[in-house]
């Protein structure tokens, strides 16, 4: 999926990353590929127990135990970071070059230390050169950044709001410079009002400081507004792959359209909501073939047997692994 | 509102307060005499008609939840009144409150929270209908809930009856939650953020399911949310609250697409458009709810409003009909203050 004349700053080819348990293997990443070029957004989006999350991290290689990246390349930077160690890891790439916003801001922070101590606590150990009273002055000026007084970095993490807290996550993310940033659902679980005024802030952020974002979501109408390119992931794969703009105008995955039809719009006309019935398949033992056919209104019998792939269609940016479409 | 049949109503809400009391020192509340109270809700006034999906949006903290509690008097209001078909249920004794407790329900929003983990579905369905000796025997109860829970579309039911909570996913367990309410075929049933935990694509199922059931049994529903796009798909007509109180009330079409209190246009604006093309244009409302400890004086959206005048410091505005069903509680409305703004 290159061909693009600048190379990307993140390269991922065919990801797999499972979680080994008793009853087997569970494919939270099952061959997933993207790019994300330099200052660009992508949005991946999908169901809860769809991979998301587990991509994120087995991106910075940060799976919890049982958790294991099987094959696939992630090439950050003209690096491949398989062939890193764990060490050269966390001293080059992780902070540094590409950072991570947890999901659940509310708990994110460590309720017993300042807002302040934390991120002094990152720069210092990824920086040891830095001096305490710059590591703070640096602290205050990303609390700036994100629109937070910098006197409150003497705050503990319980005197934040639910929206400061989710900023002050944002700033320590971006305590190193990265040049790529991935939010894990930013948006979930604040007001819309305040939901709002962080989206803001992150389109801020990327254009100030030039910033690739991959930006997680179950919610597509976030990532319509912040992402240029869009992933859908279903069951450990990308389904469809491309530019927002004709994601939304022609969806054709037949997840897809279930997914944009499922929103109730609060400007236009109002429309029946569609919904995609049925639930996520167990990825202990995925649905051989497709695995959306069992919940696929167009499901036919190849569907069932043999797996789709990824595929180009048309001359657009544009991927859809669906045999509705020339295959 | 006050035009409407009255006999149409099935719930009236008048002046509804309520204070949550703060725990302050011994000494301090010995020297002071002032008590420092949380107003959660402060002297609102709507009804809702039979048969009518009435919204009641807002941020977290405005006091949405509370007023849904008070409604089916799971709270104590601290005045004011509820009056059930005519009825004030705010000074009924438990006795008297449980033959109404029959008509009115509520769908709480955390699915993972309001099931009881040691109770099968079975159980948790059949225990309105226990409470309230509605089946004569085991047999008809039996049937009532395989039957709810066919409505609720957990077929077949007898896969479901003897689960317990953790076996059943998030969309599986509020469709319970939902069984629960609408078993007894009640005649008002408060709906508290009953989507907001779960994914977007379970989201549209359950609505589309309540709505159809609210239909067809035709129940009054109290919808709250905080998301705007779902209460216009779900209302009929739409409260927007602020700070413990209502700030513009309507039909929801009037509401939505004719928003005049600015706190109003602020929420629209901020739900996100699912629509790449339609790039965000307008100013995101700054800064958070205030505390309701201290509400601001005056008009309390004052301290966060584009449009603040030295008046919405120093005067409550009054809730004012600009149309038919639509009124508004803000000084730019209120006749005396130039309306240039569009």
């Amino acid at each position: 999926m290159s061909g693009k004349l600048s190379m990307p700053v993140l390269d991922v080819q065919s990801l797999k990353a499972y979680y080994s348990t008793l009853r087997g293997d569970v494919k939270a990443v099952d061959g997933v590929s993207f790019t994300v070029e330099k200052g660009e957004a992508l949005g991946i989006a999908g169901e809860s127990g769809c991979g998301k999350t587990t991509l994120a991290l087995s991106l910075l290689r940060l799976l919890p135990s049982g958790g294991k990246i099987i094959s696939g390349k992630v090439v950050f930077d003209g690096t491949s970071l398989g062939d890193l160690t764990d060490e050269e890891l966390r001293k080059k790439v992780r902070w540094k070059g590409m950072s991570l916003v947890f999901q659940g801001a509310m708990n994110a922070f460590n309720p017993v230390f300042k807002i302040g101590d934390q991120i002094v606590e990152a720069i210092k150990y990824h920086e040891p050169g830095t001096s305490t009273k710059e590591a703070w002055k640096r602290a205050g000026n990303l609390l700036e950044l994100v629109g937070i007084d910098r006197d409150r970095a003497q705050n503990y993490p319980h005197e934040f709001s639910g929206g400061m807290k989710q900023r002050a996550l944002i700033a320590m993310a971006l305590c190193l410079n990265p040049r790529l940033l991935i939010a894990d659902e930013p948006g979930t679980a604040l007001d819309v009002i305040v939901q709002a005024q962080v989206l803001k802030l992150m389109r801020e952020l990327r254009q100030k400081l030039d910033l690739g974002m991959i930006i997680i979501s179950h919610d597509l109408s976030i990532l319509a507004e912040t992402c240029e390119k869009l992933a859908i992931m279903y069951a450990g794969k990308v389904v469809e792959y491309g530019d927002v703009f004709e994601l939304f105008k022609e969806p054709l995955h037949p997840y897809t359209q279930g997914l944009v039809g499922a929103f109730p719009k609060v400007k236009g006309p109002r429309t029946k909501l569609l919904s995609v019935p049925g639930s996520p398949p167990d990825l202990l033992d995925p649905p051989l073939g497709c695995h959306f056919h069992p919940r696929c209104p167009y499901a036919m019998d190849v569907c069932k047997q043999t797996e789709p792939e990824l595929l180009k269609l048309g001359s657009k940016e544009h991927y859809v692994a669906c045999y509705l479409y020339p295959h | 509102m006050e035009t409407e049949n009255a006999s149409q109503q099935l719930i009236r809400v008048e002046e509804l307060k309520k204070h949550f009391p703060l725990k302050t020192g011994l000494f301090k509340s010995i020297v002071s005499r002032t008590e420092v109270s949380v107003k959660a809700v402060d002297g609102i006034s709507f009804d809702i008609g039979k048969r009518e999906i009435f919204g009641l949006a807002g941020e977290s903290g405005s006091g949405k939840t509370t007023t849904g509690r008070l409604l089916v008097r799971l709270l104590e209001p601290s005045g004011g009144k509820v009056l059930f078909e005519g009825k004030d249920i705010t000074k009924l004794t438990d006795r008297e409150l449980k033959p109404l407790r029959r008509k009115m329900q509520i769908v709480f929003q955390d699915p993972y929270e309001s099931l009881n983990p040691r109770m099968t579905v079975k159980e948790i369905v059949a225990e309105p209908l226990r409470v309230q000796h509605v089946a004569k025997n085991e047999d008809e109860l039996d049937e009532r809930v395989k039957q709810i829970l066919r409505e609720v579309e957990l077929v077949p039911p007898e896969e479901f009856l003897y689960r317990f909570p953790h076996e059943l996913s998030g969309g599986q367990r509020q469709r319970v939650a939902v069984a629960r309410a609408f078993v007894l075929h009640p005649d008002f049933i408060v709906a508290d953020e009953p989507v907001s935990m779960l994914d977007v694509s379970i989201r549209a199922e359950i609505l589309n399911l309540m709505l159809g059931l609210v239909q067809k049994y035709g129940i009054s529903f109290l919808f709250i949310t905080h998301d705007l796009a779902v209460s216009r798909h779900m209302c009929d007509r739409l409260a927007i609250m602020y700070l413990g109180q209502i700030m513009e009330i309507g039909s929801t079409d009037k509401v939505i697409s004719n928003s005049l209190h600015p706190y109003t246009q602020s929420l629209i604006a901020a739900v996100p458009v699912p629509d790449p093309s339609s790039k965000r244009t307008g100013d995101v409302l700054p800064g958070e709810i205030p505390s309701p400890i201290n509400p601001p004086s005056g008009c309390r959206f004052h301290t966060r409003c584009p449009y603040a005048h030295p008046r919405c410091v120093s005067e409550t505005p009054l809730l004012v009909e600009v149309e038919e069903d639509h009124k508004v509680a803000c000084h730019l409305y209120s006749g005396r203050l130039s309306t240039s703004f569009s």
